[in-house]
């Protein structure tokens, strides 16, 4: 089966998401970054989504779960690059990312990423 | 309603979430579906897919496009042979869920369609029809 590839750029793990996920690509992606954080102890992880041209209730809770374990593995979640229709479909689709913070384009969410980082280094 | 094509198509797998996606998004960019009306309608076919397989064992979905009087739309008629669903006021409630998902699919795609039917017997199976008009 085919994988979505996980990159390190220095203690942050890039995911970019180019293809439309069939479900058990979307959990093998999930478990994929669980062990991976936990092998490089990244402090953050990026999710870049701008390729995605839907997001549905489905990847709506793997984000939702990353973001999740993450936390728990002491790392910090950035989801960046949704596209607006998608956007304006999760609200009414009713689906919520709690957990999940989010950046407009890749710079700006490994600038986010710091700072999150930083906050909870200071406190 | 005046059916002005259609195709049936299989939902058995994962796979087929994705072909039915992809087919959904070729027919609405074709309709000339806005972005936006696109990707509302994708979503909900994503959906219902989703609940064909997971809880109805799988089925198939009749795919058409539809013209009433000057309007033109999309219409997915979703069916399966499943375990029916036994409370559909309950289903239809954001939030309600009987396996481990968020409980939207159901009630978020009925935001996302412009008409929304939900017929199910316990025992004898599901059909759910979206409708979106351009
Ligand atoms: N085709 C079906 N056959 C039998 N039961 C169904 C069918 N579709 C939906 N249901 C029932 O309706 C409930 C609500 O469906 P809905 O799609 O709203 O939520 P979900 O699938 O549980 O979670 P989500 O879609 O948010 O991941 C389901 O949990 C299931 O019990
Ligand atoms: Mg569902």
């Amino acid at each position: 089966m085919d994988q979505i590839p996980i990159m390190k750029i220095g203690d942050c793990l890039l995911v970019s998401i180019q293809v439309d996920m069939h479900d058990q690509l979307a959990i093998s992606l999930q478990d994929n970054l669980t062990t991976r954080i936990v092998q490089t102890r990244a402090r953050g992880v990026m999710i870049d989504i701008s390729a995605l041209e839907i997001v549905d209730s489905f990847i709506g809770r793997m984000l939702n779960n990353i973001a999740s374990m993450s936390r728990v593995l002491d790392a910090v979640t950035v989801v960046v690059g949704m596209q607006p229709a998608v956007a304006i479909t999760l609200v009414e689709l009713g689906l919520t990312l709690p957990g999940v913070r989010t950046a407009l384009d890749v710079d700006r969410g490994l600038a986010l990423i710091r700072r999150l980082i930083d906050d909870e280094a200071g406190s | 309603m005046d059916v002005e094509k259609q195709a049936t198509l299989a939902v058995k797998s994962a796979e087929d979430i994705v072909r039915i996606r992809r087919e959904v998004r070729s027919w609405a960019v074709e309709s000339k579906f806005s972005l936006v009306d696109q990707t509302k309608i994708v979503t909900a076919a994503s959906e219902i897919a989703r609940n064909t397989l997971d809880y109805g064992g799988g089925g198939q979905l009749a795919l058409e496009k539809v013209r009433q009087g000057e309007r033109r739309g999309l219409r997915l008629t979703f069916s399966d042979q499943g375990p029916g669903i036994p409370d559909i006021q309950r289903a239809l409630t954001d939030g309600y869920t009987s396996g481990s998902g968020l409980g939207l699919g159901l009630s978020g795609s009925k935001r996302l369609c412009n008409e929304f039917y939900l017929e199910s017997k316990p025992g004898v199976g599901t059909t759910v029809t979206l409708i979106r008009w351009k």
